[in-house]
């Protein structure tokens, strides 16, 4: 029973982690090569949820739902690049905390006219339902297991984008010198403006996976987008794949910290006490091992090369 | 993370012609309130500037030093908790308090910045939030003191059995009392050698090391100072609302400190007032006028970034002539 639970709380944390590393990555390419902090990359999670919903009252299938709030996701970074963060590349960085913050104010309030305040949700579509049997009368959401695999086919197809294409090479080198990459011929603009658009689209992704099983709601994104900070910079920013590793070790850690903690501390603390602390703990549990991590490694995990 | 390039806006005209007509106009706000017969916006005014003495805090170590504390919350809130759990012990007397608030806030400041300023940029936001979130879950455990819902106060702090702070008017001068106080200090921390050395570090890390200064040491020095600051900023926050929670701690919390001084026009110290004043002014006004007020105040902020560049303080450096 204790192995199921464990097990369980294992996928539990591997899908939380491929959900941030969805949202993180986009973030990082974005912070990596352009310089940019995005904080409004929070949000764009959240609009993907509220597109899905509002896409699946229109169609009543969730596949094409999450199709059509990609496209739309993508058009919407697209048009939030072109309005507001492309005059905000060559700017200080506290200028584009600034001015993204005030794109959060205006996209949460914007939601909550729009969508209403209540949480809304979608179901889950019917080909993923059901429960995968782990043991005897035990069994995990195949939803869940979907969104894993989910997560880390777009984390392989991701690294075969970045790592085996032109775009990709193109990226790279923009994240290590975007003035030769300039210099060399390459529209760098309109390489900033690709990368933008498909962050924008792969955090939407994480929001719509994320729909039927979190609720959808105004500000849904805020808390996300501090974790996915945290996952970058334990990472090191501008690293795929310092960002895949700790998204999945920030999701663990987390997940297994809520789950397990009081328990841990009951060993060897009074209850009352345990009770007390376990919570406490568990909550901080990734700002400590962020902390630890940036006092050991204090660019993080796999720094970027040539940052 | 870029340094930060902020000069003290305009000359020295407008570098004390500022803050000297904010002050005076601050002295007349509750004056002018009572002749209204609007006694409200004199406790709006003294946690206005409340906030403004933590944004100060934070443009000195922000605008001088290039320091982005994204965990300057936990210093308020420290500050806060300690007038508040003193408050539960039946400890009221502001001159046991406020010291106690202001060197825990230090004392945080100290242990969390010797950690923090071994790393750099964006690495020194995201460790400085680190600590930020722990302190604010550790304030949510303390289940004694209120754990998540807070702690109720049954009253203000008293200075040796007088009673100051009970008197709304009296306390919103003890507050712009601590305000001038704050900003004057800093004015004079960052006219010292110890403050043009914070701001060498900024422009050029390297070469104040070879002309044989240790960058730590100085910039650790002005990080207590700053937590400090904030500390008192905490203990007259918790005197104002009577209560003390978790959330004075969060991370929104530091994100709109932040928001404050670089709105305000960070490195000239009575930005960080004019962004505070602007900042939960228009929260205040536009959140009267229609409850999606965000909807207004999130382009704002974004049009200030794009056409006021420097913030409202140099945008009032400017306008002023002698900028």
């Amino acid at each position: 029973m204790t192995a199921t639970l464990v097990a369980v709380q294992v996928l539990n944390g591997l899908q939380l982690g491929v959900l941030l590393f969805l949202v993180a990555a986009g973030l990082t390419l974005v912070f990596g090569v352009m310089d940019f902090i995005n904080l409004a990359h929070g949000v764009q999670y959240m609009l993907g949820a509220y597109l899905a919903v509002s896409f699946y009252g229109l169609t009543g299938n969730f596949f094409a739902a999450l199709v059509l709030a990609l496209l739309a996701a993508l058009a919407f970074g697209l048009l939030l690049e072109f309005l507001v963060f492309r005059h905000l590349y060559d700017r200080d960085h506290l200028d584009q905390v600034l001015a993204t913050f005030g794109v959060i104010l205006f996209l949460n309030e914007g939601v909550r006219i729009v969508w209403g305040a209540a949480p809304l949700s979608y179901p889950i579509p019917a080909l993923l339902g059901g429960t995968i049997p782990l043991m005897e009368g035990f069994g995990y959401p195949i939803y869940r297991v979907a969104m894993i695999l989910a997560g880390l086919a777009t984390a392989v197809l991701l690294w075969v984008v970045v790592t085996r294409t032109r775009v990709g090479m193109l990226v790279r080198a923009g994240a290590t010198n975007p003035r030769m990459v300039s210099a060399l011929g390459v529209n760098i603009r309109r390489l900033f403006m690709i990368v933008f658009g498909f962050g924008a689209m792969l955090a939407g992704f994480a929001g719509v996976m994320a729909g039927p099983i979190l609720s959808v709601e105004p500000g849904m994104g805020d808390g996300v987008l501090i974790l996915a900070f945290v996952v970058i910079v334990i990472g090191g920013i501008g690293s795929i794949r310092g960002a895949f590793v700790a998204a999945l070790l920030i999701g663990l850690v987390d997940t297994l910290g809520r789950s397990f903690m009081t328990d841990i501390f009951k060993a060897f603390l009074a209850p009352a006490a345990a009770n007390q602390v376990g919570p406490a703990i568990a909550s901080m549990l990734i700002y400590l091992l962020m902390a630890g991590v940036l006092f050991f490694r204090p660019s993080g995990l796999f720094p970027a090369a040539g940052r | 993370m870029s340094a930060p390039t902020a000069e003290p806006a305009g000359s020295t005209g407008v570098r004390w012609s500022v803050p000297l007509v904010l002050l005076v106009l601050l002295a007349a706000v509750p004056a002018v309130a009572n002749a209204a017969d609007m006694g409200f916006v004199t406790s709006l005014a003294t946690r206005i500037m409340i906030y403004a003495i933590a944004a100060v805090s934070l443009d000195l170590i922000l605008g001088y030093g290039a320091m982005v504390s994204f965990g300057h919350a936990a210093f308020v809130g420290i500050g806060a908790y300690a007038v508040g759990i003193a408050s539960a012990h039946d400890q009221w007397n502001a001159a046991v308090t406020f010291p106690v608030a202001i060197v825990a806030a230090g004392a945080f400041a100290l242990l969390t910045g010797a950690i923090s300023l071994r790393t750099r940029g964006v690495y020194f936001i995201m460790i400085t939030l680190a600590f930020g979130q722990m302190a604010y879950f550790t304030a949510s455990s303390l289940s004694d003191y209120g754990g998540d819902d807070g702690l109720t106060m049954w009253g203000r702090s008293e200075l040796f059995g007088t009673t100051p702070f009970e008197d709304d008017t009296a306390f919103y001068y003890v507050v712009l009392g601590c305000l001038a106080g704050c900003f004057l200090f800093a004015r004079a921390v960052v006219g010292s050698r110890f403050g043009r050395v914070i701001a060498g570090v900024r422009e050029n890390r390297l070469r104040m090391q070879a002309v044989g200064f240790n960058p730590y040491v100085y910039q650790l020095v002005a990080y207590a100072i700053a937590g400090m600051m904030a500390g008192l900023a905490g203990a007259l926050l918790a005197n104002h609302a009577e209560f003390v929670s978790p959330s004075y701690m969060a991370w929104q919390r530091s994100g709109e400190l932040i928001i404050m001084v670089v709105l305000g026009g960070m490195g000239t110290l009575h930005g960080a007032i004019l962004g505070a004043i602007a900042y939960l002014t228009l929260e205040e006004v536009l959140s009267h006028w229609t409850e999606h007020w965000r909807v207004i105040f999130g382009p704002l902020l974004i049009l200030v970034v794009l056409y006021a560049r420097g913030g409202l303080g140099r945008l009032i450096g400017r306008s002023g002539g002698d900028g």
